[in-house]
């Protein structure tokens, strides 16, 4: 299972690039992993101004729908309308091309109280 | 929660499971896409040994299962099979399931696995003179391997020794150190293949077999997603003791010359009343969410049913789902929109099955 060093990650399992004042923003190898075959993704209007923690777009698998968590406040600057075609790259590329939005974010204190890599692939075990 | 002879090796080769009708099984493999596709191109086996096996045997037993059962058994000989449906007296569904004649006076019925427990007791409760039933459900296991690649498969795992499959819907006789097993023709996904009733501890010797063959193993994921791009009902979901197989569109299996059978009064009245909700095909315009069970379905601005089952057709790449709905919006190419999330899409009403295979 693979968690890049320079990203951050939810207990969500929600991935955040440390350091950017816009950050991208995506879910984690383990995260797709367990939805498996995504089919659909449901992005965020930009410009939408959000909180930590809010449901702000969501994943669908074959089997079941997840709702995806903004990792840190901020606003949603751009999404990754690629995905609208090709959901898919997600699985085959979580950390890449499988991104799914991008948010200026407020507060970088923030993204860094969030789990490293090594926290993160602890807790999934 | 009950485990299948082959539980062990499902989570030996990381298959990822879930509990299905009392039963921890395996939701999926390698992906529910990926073995999906691996059916319809070539070849892939799924446990099935949560279904239950219902022996009927005596001099009685012919007469009284088609009294009981939908579908008309006379014609039925030595080693057919057919498909037909267990009926309360208000004709609805308690189970559909697959009757095959062994021998002579010697049935195997092959039940769902959530109505094992149920179709037992009403068949045991009517149970007449000259029938004996048994109920071998814990000491069967089952494989069903499907898939255009089935026949030559079956002969590679047989070496060729035991022949050739059965015709369509038939059943054949297996080699086995214990007691019978059974090699059937039919399946659940649309495609040629095979179903192998064994006993428990012979079943994981055959999955082995049929993986070094060539199967990819499949789960119910995918078992899912097959069945429903041609359109066979999920009993449970499509079907239910407060649906009849009219309703269901499963008329074709029920023989209403036949003079006598379970349901039959229920089903002449409703026939005759003629306006009874049918279970209908649905399929999206557009790209969208996947539709899923339970969620709404309009005309204009008329909420008329909702979805028994959904799904996104992997085969089509677009949702597809079947929902009971009044008749005056069943008739295909009839406009509907389901409701996802609070927002509505577009679908029609399309002719089963939703995929043309073979």
């Amino acid at each position: 299972m693979e968690a890049p060093e320079n990203l951050r990650y939810c207990d969500s399992h929600e991935w955040i690039e440390a350091g950017q004042e816009t950050a991208k923003v995506g879910i984690s190898d383990h995260a797709q992993t367990e939805l498996s075959d995504v089919v659909f993704v449901e992005l965020p209007a930009p410009g939408r101004v959000v909180a930590a923690k809010d449901p702000v777009a969501v994943v669908e698998s074959v089997k079941a729908a997840s709702d995806i968590y903004a990792p840190v406040a901020g606003e949603i600057v751009e999404v990754n309308t690629a995905l609208e075609s090709d959901p898919a790259m997600i699985n085959s590329d979580p950390y890449g091309q499988g991104w799914i939005f991008k948010i200026k974010v407020a507060d970088q204190a923030e993204t860094e109280a969030l789990k490293d890599s090594e926290a993160y692939l602890g807790g999934i075990g | 929660m009950k485990e299948s002879p082959l539980h062990a090796l499902h989570l030996e080769r990381g298959a990822r499971m879930v509990e299905f009708a009392g039963w921890t099984m395996p939701i999926q493999y390698s992906g529910i896409i990926k073995e999906h596709q691996a059916v319809r191109e070539s070849a892939g086996v799924f446990d099935i040994s949560h279904m239950g096996e219902i022996f009927v045997s005596g001099p009685g037993a012919g007469v009284w299962l088609n009294r009981m059962l939908t579908n008309q058994l006379e014609d039925l000989g030595t080693g057919q099979g057919q498909y037909t449906l267990l009926l309360n007296e208000d004709g609805g569904i308690i189970d559909d399931l697959i009757l095959y004649r062994i021998l002579g006076d010697e049935y195997l019925l092959v039940v769902n696995a959530a109505c094992v427990a149920e179709a037992w007791d009403w068949l045991e409760r009517h149970a007449g003179e000259g029938v004996c039933l048994s109920n071998r459900s814990e000491s069967y296991g089952a494989l069903a391997i499907q898939g255009p690649e089935s026949k030559a498969l079956f002969r590679r795992m047989t070496e060729s020794a035991a022949g050739e499959l059965p015709p369509r819907n038939g059943l054949a006789s297996l080699e086995s150190a214990g007691p019978p097993a059974y090699v059937c023709r039919t399946g659940y996904t649309g495609e040629d293949g095979f179903e192998l009733f064994c006993p428990a501890e012979e079943t994981a010797g055959w999955f082995t077999k049929a993986v070094e063959c060539g199967a990819s193993p499949c789960g119910l994921g995918a078992r899912d997603t097959l069945r429903l791009e041609m359109g066979y009902p999920l009993n449970g979901s499509d079907l239910s003791p407060d649906r009849t197989p009219l309703e269901a569109g499963l008329g074709f299996f029920v023989d209403l010359e036949k003079e006598e059978f379970m349901g039959r009064e229920a089903l002449l009245r409703q026939k005759e009343a003629g306006d009874f909700d049918r279970l209908t095909a649905i399929r999206m315009l557009e790209k969208g969410p996947p539709p899923r069970p339970h969620y709404a379905v309009y005309a204009g601005d008329d909420r008329v049913g909702e979805l028994s089952s959904g799904t996104l057709s992997p085969s089509l790449g677009v949702g597809i789902g079947m929902a009971y709905l009044p008749t005056q919006f069943s008739a295909k190419g009839s406009a509907l929109e389901v409701e996802m999330r609070a927002k509505r899409f577009p679908a029609t009403v399309v002719k089963k099955p939703f995929l043309t295979t073979g």
